[in-house]
C-alpha cells in the first residue's frame, strides 16, 4: 500500500478523519433538536459520506479504526488488535 | 472514540412489571458485581497492559460492558414501568421510588450506591488480570442467584441467561490475557518486577523489545 510505514502521511491521514468525524459528531448534535434542517441535512450527508471513505482507506492503508472495517487490510490475521492504541507514543513505544 | 448503536445486544421485552425482582437485578447494574463496575474496571486497566493481546481483550470486553449495562437498565426499566402505587408500596420497592422515581440510579440491591471502590486498577498486569477473572465469576454467580428467583419467568430469565453466558466467555478470554502476559515474564517468578512499571515498552515497542532480549 502507497502509504504503508510512513507515520507523517497515516497522522494526515488520521487526521482527515478527526476533522470529518467531529463534524459528524457535531452536526447530529444539531440535528437532534433540528431534524427538519435541510441546510443541516445536506452537511450531514457529505460529511457522513467523506468519512466513511476515509474509515475504509485508513483501514486498507494502516489497518482498521473500527470493526465494520476490520478485513479491509491485505493478510488473512486479525489485524484489530495488533492496532496501536490512541494513547501509545509513535512506533508503539509507551 | 465510541460510537452508539440503537440497538440491544441482545433484544429484552419483558411485558410484565415487578418490583421486586427489579430491585434484585438492578445490583447487576450498579451493585458491588455489576456490569458498570466491570466496564470502568477494563477500561480503566487497559493503559497499564504490557502488550496489545492483553489491551484489546479489556478494551472490546469493557466496551461489550457498556452493551450489558444498558441491557441490565433496560430490564430494570422494563419493570418498572406502568407500576401501581399499591406495587410500589407491598414490594418493598418504596424508599427507591421515594429517591428516583422509576429512573435508572447505579445501587446495589441493598441500596448502596455505586462508587469506584467496587474495582481497583493497580498498574499491575497480573494483579488486575486475576482481579477480571474475580470478576467474571462474581458476576456470573450474582447471575446465577438471581436465575434462581426468575427461573420462571421467561422473558427476564432469557435475557440474564445470556448476560450469564457472557461471563463465562469473558473469563476464558482474561485466562488467555493472562497466559500472554506471564509468557512474557520470568516463569520462576512472575513477581520479580512489574511489566508496565519496570519496562513498559517491552512487549508493545519493537525497538524495545529487541534492546531487551540483547541484554
Amino acid at each position: 500500500m502507497m502509504y504503508r510505514d510512513q507515520p507523517e502521511n497515516r497522522m494526515q491521514l488520521l487526521q482527515k478523519i478527526n476533522e470529518v468525524s467531529f463534524a459528524v459528531d457535531d452536526i447530529l448534535l444539531y440535528l437532534d433538536t433540528h431534524p427538519c434542517c435541510e441546510d443541516a441535512l445536506a452537511y450531514y450527508r457529505e460529511q457522513s459520506e467523506k468519512r466513511k471513505k476515509l474509515m475504509k482507506e485508513y483501514a486498507k492503508c494502516y489497518g482498521p479504526l473500527t470493526i465494520d472495517d476490520a478485513l479491509e487490510s491485505d493478510g488473512d490475521t486479525w489485524k484489530w488488535m495488533e492496532q496501536p492504541f490512541p494513547w501509545e507514543k509513535e512506533g508503539g513505544c509507551r | 472514540m465510541w460510537n452508539y448503536e440503537k440497538r440491544l445486544q441482545y433484544p429484552v421485552n419483558i411485558k410484565t412489571p415487578n418490583a421486586k425482582i427489579a430491585q434484585f437485578i438492578m445490583s447487576q447494574y450498579g451493585g458491588p458485581d455489576g456490569e458498570i463496575g466491570a466496564s470502568m474496571r477494563y477500561l480503566s486497566q487497559r493503559f497499564a497492559m504490557p502488550n496489545r493481546m492483553a489491551s484489546a481483550v479489556l478494551n472490546d470486553v469493557g466496551t461489550e460492558e457498556l452493551a450489558h449495562l444498558e441491557m441490565v437498565s433496560t430490564i430494570v426499566h422494563q419493570l418498572t414501568r406502568d407500576l401501581s402505587m399499591e406495587e410500589i408500596e407491598k414490594s418493598g420497592f418504596g424508599p427507591y421510588y421515594i429517591d428516583h422515581g422509576n429512573g435508572i440510579w447505579p445501587q446495589a440491591a441493598g441500596g448502596i450506591p455505586f462508587n469506584a471502590c467496587e474495582f481497583q486498577s493497580k498498574g499491575d498486569p497480573v494483579t488486575d488480570l486475576f482481579e477480571d477473572l474475580a470478576a467474571e465469576q462474581k458476576a456470573r454467580a450474582t447471575y446465577d442467584n438471581i436465575l434462581r428467583v426468575v427461573r420462571d419467568i421467561p422473558e427476564i430469565a432469557d435475557p440474564i441467561r445470556f448476560l450469564r453466558a457472557r461471563e463465562v466467555v469473558h473469563f476464558q478470554r482474561f485466562g488467555e490475557a493472562l497466559r500472554s502476559v506471564q509468557e512474557q515474564l520470568d516463569a520462576k517468578n512472575f513477581y520479580a518486577f512489574n511489566p508496565s512499571f519496570d519496562c513498559p515498552c517491552e512487549a508493545s515497542c519493537q525497538k524495545c523489545g529487541q534492546q531487551n532480549q540483547n541484554r
